[in-house]
């Protein structure tokens, strides 16, 4: 190599050093790899979660059955509805915040002002509709029975095949709720409105209702066991499960809904910390932080976190509703 | 930042509360040194337990209080003594103690920048990680003991805090501490990869980088990489312990009651835990290896032997770190033909190692050596490298592996390859920068002796080692008096024990070196190794800001060491270096190939 050329080779490259070769600021760096970083911590919760699932390939509950409220519209069933509804919301607030972003480039304080409480209001509303998720979720709707061996019995009309819940076939008295004497997510299962024996009475009672297994059967619908099978099946009742909690959920796999709490619930707090952020941004930008700056850096910046919270969504939503 | 050169110091801006990369690296180091000192002293209490085990030392007696009555030392505390000697070694010592240490005080240096990128976030590093010390220093002294379930706290024993009594606070304290160590750690590296990225002064290109800054530079990628696997570990574990979930647990009995998990697996744990687990073999590593290779350069007078190489394996370990987690999980039911898959990638990692290996000795080769403690330590931690090195091979093929799991070659292994080189290293470094640091020398002749009494001494611990742990010793047990088939290997133990303790001895001198030079030690010249790298361009007497005046630029490499020109002359009359701030010559080529 020549002399002269080596002299040169390093002049005005882009990873000569003096510069920044990467075109960006460090601030905006390190959000970079704090979002590889926690895109990790996603990813190891997502593949427990595809371990666990896994293993419980055959009795997993599927989400078509879970997820089928909708706001206002008790009685009907509309699966996926609700959850795409807030899908919907997260994505649009990640579009004004693209605007807000954009804006900045143009220095349009007022403008980035309002697409920021756009943002704002859209996080808020998904948190919002994730406690509402919840709620129904630990509330439950058709209760279920949970044998000595650990398996989630629900109950199905003969003729339809449909689920029905134990208010519809159990007659007895509700029983006067206690108040759970430890901490709710400890007690065991102590707002049951019914006993044991009161269901397995009801249940001979009434011909129209079978036990339905969580074992797919060969044509990956749930098992539905004949009368005498479901007679037999039910003397191995321990609890009644009305809800989901993270000891026990009518739903079927216990670690379904530990999953589903820990990690939807790890993944709004990801969003509510980026409300925050945005808040404490949105409030720089009305004082005119930024303007006297010259520069909207800080709102790119939490663009960034709020993309990467949003796109987690997407695949948390993929893993629990879709797949 | 050159502004921060005018700002008023206060005693805590300067000392406590510094954001000068310097004052926060030696922030690291005496923390680092405080830890180790605890670490090993509690390796020692335990190694005494197993060479004389049920043997009554007032000792014991006037350390452990209760929990060693009349002297003997009770089980659990055995077993946490290991746990705490393991967390603190791996994590406090040679994590962030190492790479803390020396990423502060030499990135900054090296690439030519005045400081971090962040200082601020630099110095809530440093005080997350002392706080995250004292609270694993705390644990000991609570009513049920610190965690006692290994560092690896694999659940159900970890997850259960009916288990045994290190599981409960103790194991809740622990997690804790360690949550807020990974989010020092995180803010550190986050720090460590712009600073390097976005901050090199003018013709500080990626391949004129001292290997020193590789290695620092991709251990900080690692971390950032393995680290938050290792918190949703102990997320979930946390769930498991105080709130009911199950990822880990499934149909455990105590006391003939059934408790309520259901479905869990701690083999998912274990994945989890690994995936962090093995990537911090090199986060430890890394570091060591990059002081061991700017040391050997200096020492030998020589350029480093395959630079681009050098680069190269760091990368391809770094890569290949992530593939392999499954090599210490052989014997947990794994399928066997994904764990040839893990022989196959540990396997590989061999390449790469011995490529660091050979360049290393053949950077000595005929090198005019000079034979000061950083140099003999740097050589003393390419000795345990490739000593600990080869018995990896056995240990990462799975079919050898069933048969010495979880003995003591498997602690003879790890303690050589990691734990003996990277603290090598680590004195390595400290030998060679303290000049920087402190502005004064080390005493020499104390390092000589500190340097031969702990290399033997570590031998004779981990030589020994090997030999138990083929015939059949199993590793964690307070005592193996209960088996007549190990009898015969009790003098072995009582032999490797005296080792300990002479090396624990060793680091006495370390120490009285250490704090002595720092008020009594000779004054350091500006360059006192004759070194090419940028951080002996910086005056003694630290300042905010590094140089006193402009950033100097840089022209060549930093291994131009007995370069000589066409005529057979050195680049530079009369010195056998040219400094990284000396443009290249008429007719000069340069040499980063």
């Amino acid at each position: 190599m020549e002399a002269t050329v080596t002299h040169a080779d390093t002049e005005g490259k882009v990873w000569s050093g003096g510069n920044k070769p990467l075109n960006a600021s460090y601030g905006k760096m390190m959000m970079w790899f704090f979002i590889v970083s926690d895109a990790l911590t996603f990813s190891g919760f997502l593949a427990a979660y595809g371990f666990s699932r896994f293993k419980f390939m055959n009795t997993w509950p599927i989400a078509d059955e879970v997820f089928t409220h909708f706001p206002f519209m008790h009685g009907h069933k509309l699966p996926m509805y609700y959850v795409a509804l807030m899908t919907f919301i997260l994505i649009m607030s990640s579009v004004t915040m693209v605007l807000a972003v954009d804006a900045g480039h143009k220095l349009k304080q007022t403008r980035v002002a309002w697409y920021m409480f756009a943002t704002i209001v859209g996080g808020l509303a998904f948190v919002g509709s994730q406690a509402w998720e919840w709620s129904t979720f630990i509330r439950g709707e058709y209760g279920a029975v949970e044998t000595t061996g650990g398996s989630i019995l629900q109950f199905v009309n003969a003729k339809t095949g449909e689920q029905v819940a134990l208010s519809e076939f159990v007659h007895a008295e509700a029983a006067e709720t206690e108040e759970p004497g430890d901490l709710w997510f400890l007690s065991q299962n102590s707002q049951a409105d019914y006993t044991v024996a009161e269901v397995q009475e009801a249940f001979e009672a009434d011909a129209n209702v079978l036990v339905r297994l969580q074992d797919l059967d060969e044509n990956g619908k749930k098992t539905i066991l004949n009368r005498a099978e479901s007679i037999e099946k039910l003397e191995g009742a321990k609890y009644i499960v009305q809800g989901a909690n993270l000891h026990r959920n009518e739903y079927g796999s216990k670690l379904f809904a530990d999953f589903f709490f820990f990690i939807t619930g790890f993944h709004g707090f990801h969003v509510f910390s980026g409300v925050v952020l945005n808040i404490i941004i949105f409030t720089n930008v009305i004082v005119g932080t930024y303007e006297k700056r010259k520069s909207y850096e800080m709102v790119e910046k939490v663009g960034l976190y709020w993309h990467f919270v949003d796109l987690v969504w997407v695949f948390v939503f993929t893993f629990f509703y879709l797949v | 930042m050159s502004e921060h050169a005018h700002h008023k110091e206060t005693f805590v801006t300067k000392y406590i509360f510094s954001q000068d990369h310097k004052m926060i690296s030696k922030q690291f180091l005496i923390t680092g040194l405080l830890m180790g000192i605890i670490g090993i002293a509690m390796s020692l209490l335990f190694r005494m337990q197993l060479a004389w085990p049920g043997e009554s030392f007032k000792i014991f007696e006037v350390l452990l209080g209760k929990w060693a009555p009349d002297g003997v030392m009770d089980a659990n505390i055995y077993l946490a003594l290991v746990t705490i000697h393991g967390t603190i070694m791996v994590f406090f010592v040679l994590t962030q103690g190492l790479s803390g240490t020396f990423s502060n005080l030499l990135i900054p240096l090296q690439i030519g920048a005045r400081d971090m990128a962040s200082g601020f976030m630099n110095m809530l590093s440093y005080w997350m990680f002392f706080l995250s010390a004292i609270i694993m220093v705390g644990s000991l002294f609570i009513e049920a003991g610190p965690a006692a379930a290994g560092w690896t706290i694999y659940p159900p024993l970890s997850a259960l805090p009916q288990a045994q009594p290190g599981s409960g606070l103790g194991m809740t304290l622990w997690l804790v501490s360690m949550a807020i160590f990974i989010a020092s750690s995180l803010m550190g590296s986050l720090n460590y990869i712009v600073t390097v990225l976005n901050l090199r002064t003018k013709g500080m290109s990626m391949t004129r980088l001292p290997l020193t800054m590789w290695a620092l530079f991709i251990t900080a990628v690692i971390g950032v990489v393995s680290f938050p696997v290792l918190l949703s570990a102990a997320l979930l574990l946390i769930m498991d312990r105080s709130f009911g979930t199950s990822f880990f647990l499934s149909d455990i009995f105590i006391g003939g009651e059934a408790l309520h998990y259901q479905g869990g697996s701690p083999v998912l744990y274990e994945h989890l835990f690994w995936f962090l687990g093995h990537p911090e073999v090199y986060i430890v590593l890394l570091p060591a290896l990059g002081i061991t290779s700017e040391v050997i350069a200096t020492n030998s007078r020589k350029p480093i032997f395959g630079y681009r190489a050098m680069i190269a394996s760091i990368l391809a370990i770094a890569f290949l770190s992530t593939i392999v987690w499954g090599h210490h999980m052989f014997v947990s039911g794994m399928n066997p033909f994904l764990g040839s898959v893990f022989t196959f990638t540990t396997l590989l990692i061999a390449i790469p190692s011995a490529v660091k290996g050979f360049n290393y000795i053949t950077t000595l080769w005929k090198g005019n050596l000079q034979m000061n403690p950083a140099m003999l330590f740097s050589i003393g931690m390419v000795s345990t490298f490739i000593t600990g090195g080869l018995t990896g091979i056995i240990l990462g093929d799975s079919t050898l592996d069933i048969n010495v799991h979880d003995t003591y070659f498997v602690v003879a292994h790890f303690h050589l390859v990691m734990g003996i080189s990277s603290l090598y290293g680590m004195f390595a470094g400290i030998y060679h920068w303290y000049p920087k640091m402190f502005g004064r020398m080390m005493s020499k002749n104390l390092g000589y002796v500190h340097f031969w009494l702990t290399l033997i001494a570590a031998y004779g611990v981990f030589f020994p080692m090997h030999f138990i742990g083929l015939a059949g010793l199993p590793r964690r047990y307070y005592s193996n008096s209960a088996f007549p088939l190990f009898d015969e290997l009790q003098d072995t133990n009582v032999v490797i024990t005296i080792f300990a303790l002479l090396a624990g001895f060793a680091q006495l001198f370390f120490l009285w070196n250490f704090f002595r030079s720092m008020f009594y030690g000779k004054k350091a010249t500006q360059n006192p190794w004759k070194s090419n790298t940028l951080e002996w361009t910086t005056p003694v007497e630290h300042l905010h800001g590094n140089w006193p005046g402009e950033i100097p630029h840089v022209h060549r490499w930093p291994y131009d060491y007995s370069k000589t020109n066409e005529d057979g002359e050195y680049v530079i009359p009369g010195q056998d270096f040219v400094p990284q701030t000396i443009p290249l010559q008429d007719g000069e080529e340069e040499m980063n190939h």
